[in-house]
């Protein structure tokens, strides 16, 4: 200054209060909180938010995290794509009848409507979502399971996602082999055209683009659960969750 | 009666050391953005797949983002920006009822405005960073510090990307202050007017 005029005492902003640390340390306090406290808070804003989404007709709440949407998730470097006519599900290891169906052979097969909440281990919840297809315990009839027998090892035709259940759960109602989902043909993002849907079970657990199914003598853990994921995933009272069950 | 004439002469804003690392950074944080909208938006990562690559560019480039930040450190001129981000005057108080009535107000180097962004993007980058070590090292922590890392990352990039997208806008419309930062000078009519207080500091060169 020139001496024209004395500085005001806050004539620049090299003085003042650390106004500016303190918001880095509240963001940071902010952040941990939300680390230790994430995963019940979710779950209490995902049902609101779900239900503000269902509502919603431009859709732009869905992309808000736990907004009710399903979340994309590929184990593949692209999302694998079958014609519905090329599609082949072979059935086979310990089994009498090895078999290979199309997509017009499982369609003329007894047919089953679940409808249940979609439960992802990562927190979101999809209402009441209808998956339709033929019962597993369907196909394992149809092959006719050999003594020995203890568990069912899943492929895809990503070449990278499998999935296993034993035997027992298997051959509940509630375990099915999915052509429909929502009354419409799977999308490619969605893993189709045919699916795995384990209803009471993680949605991991839930193989997309199935390809394979094969009957053996032991639990061979599969994609996630070789990344830490429980191999028997239960909705609710497994990976250390406590959801409702679905 | 003499006239003397205004003083135009260009005011040093920033040194080429920080122009460099407000560019570095912009790169590093603009490809995490993108890959983090590829990864996120269920459209967009549906048209492009390549995922391992994009997590791959993703975590790399976060933990990256901060390198130019750390490394200005040792430069004096950032030092001091940094302590005027910092410092709050009794000049800030009141700037952004003033600012929404479109009032003038007073401001030094950095406005108010500035130095919450500056603020508030730093400790967001530093959470985004915390979060997102723990979801690129799954094993190290527990599925419910996961969940909530999860639940942290998610809304941090929404609020983060809607920062970013604030300052993008603002520097979107003031052609003079994007060119204090390419050129490292500013004319002092502009400083004048956004930034008095700083204007009538004693400029040395």
């Amino acid at each position: 200054m020139a001496g024209m005029s004395a500085p005001e005492p806050d004539s620049d902003d090299r003085g003042g209060r650390p106004v500016g640390r303190r918001i880095v340390l509240g963001v940071l306090a902010l952040g941990a909180a939300g680390v230790a406290l994430g995963a019940r808070v979710q779950d209490a804003t995902d049902g609101a938010l779900a239900a503000v989404a269902a509502n919603d007709p431009t859709g732009l709440t869905g992309l808000l995290p736990g907004g009710g949407g399903f979340r994309f998730y590929s184990v593949a470097d692209a999302i694998p794509h079958r014609f519905p006519g090329d599609y082949r599900l072979t059935v086979d290891g310990l089994v009498e009848r090895p078999a290979t169906y199309t997509m017009d052979q499982l369609a003329g097969m007894p047919r089953t409507r679940l409808v249940r909440d979609v439960q992802c281990v990562t927190g979101w919840r999809v209402p009441q979502t209808a998956f339709t297809g033929v019962l597993l315990s369907d196909l394992l009839a149809a092959a006719g399971v050999r003594p020995g027998a203890t568990a069912l090892r899943f492929t895809c035709f990503d070449g990278v996602y499998t999935e296993s259940l034993t035997l027992e759960q298997a051959l509940r109602p509630d375990m099915l082999v999915a052509d429909r989902m929502r009354d419409e043909a799977i999308t490619d993002a969605h893993g189709g055209p045919v699916r795995l849907y384990a209803a009471p079970m993680y949605f991991y657990k839930s193989a997309k683009w199935l390809s394979g199914i094969t009957v053996t003598d032991h639990v061979t853990p599969g994609y996630w659960e070789e990344r830490g994921y429980d191999i028997d995933g239960w909705v609710g009272s497994s990976n250390g969750r406590g959801d409702d069950p679905t | 009666m003499v006239t003397i004439p205004p003083d135009d002469t260009p005011l040093r804003r920033f040194t080429p050391a920080e122009r460099w690392i407000h560019r570095g950074t912009a790169a590093l944080l603009g490809t995490t953005m993108i890959t983090a909208a590829f990864l996120y938006l269920p459209g967009l990562g549906e048209i492009l797949g390549r995922r391992a690559l994009l997590v791959t560019v993703h975590e790399w480039s976060g933990v990256l983002a901060l390198i130019p930040v750390l490394a200005g450190l040792l430069s004096r001129a950032f030092r001091a920006d940094l302590a005027r981000l910092n410092r709050f005057g009794p000049h800030d108080r009141g700037w952004l009822r003033a600012t929404l009535r479109r009032l003038p107000r007073p401001a030094g180097k950095f406005n108010t405005g500035q130095k919450m962004y500056a603020a508030l993007a730093a400790g967001a980058v530093l959470v985004m960073t915390g979060t997102g070590l723990i979801l690129w090292f799954p094993h190290l922590t527990p599925l419910v510090t996961r969940i909530g890392a999860t639940f942290v990352h998610d809304w941090g990039a929404l609020l983060l990307g809607a920062l970013v997208a604030g300052h993008i806008w603002i520097a979107s419309n003031d052609p003079e202050a994007r060119a204090g930062l390419r050129t490292g000078f500013v004319s002092r009519s502009w400083a004048r007017h956004h930034h008095a207080l700083w204007e009538r500091e004693d400029h040395d060169g």
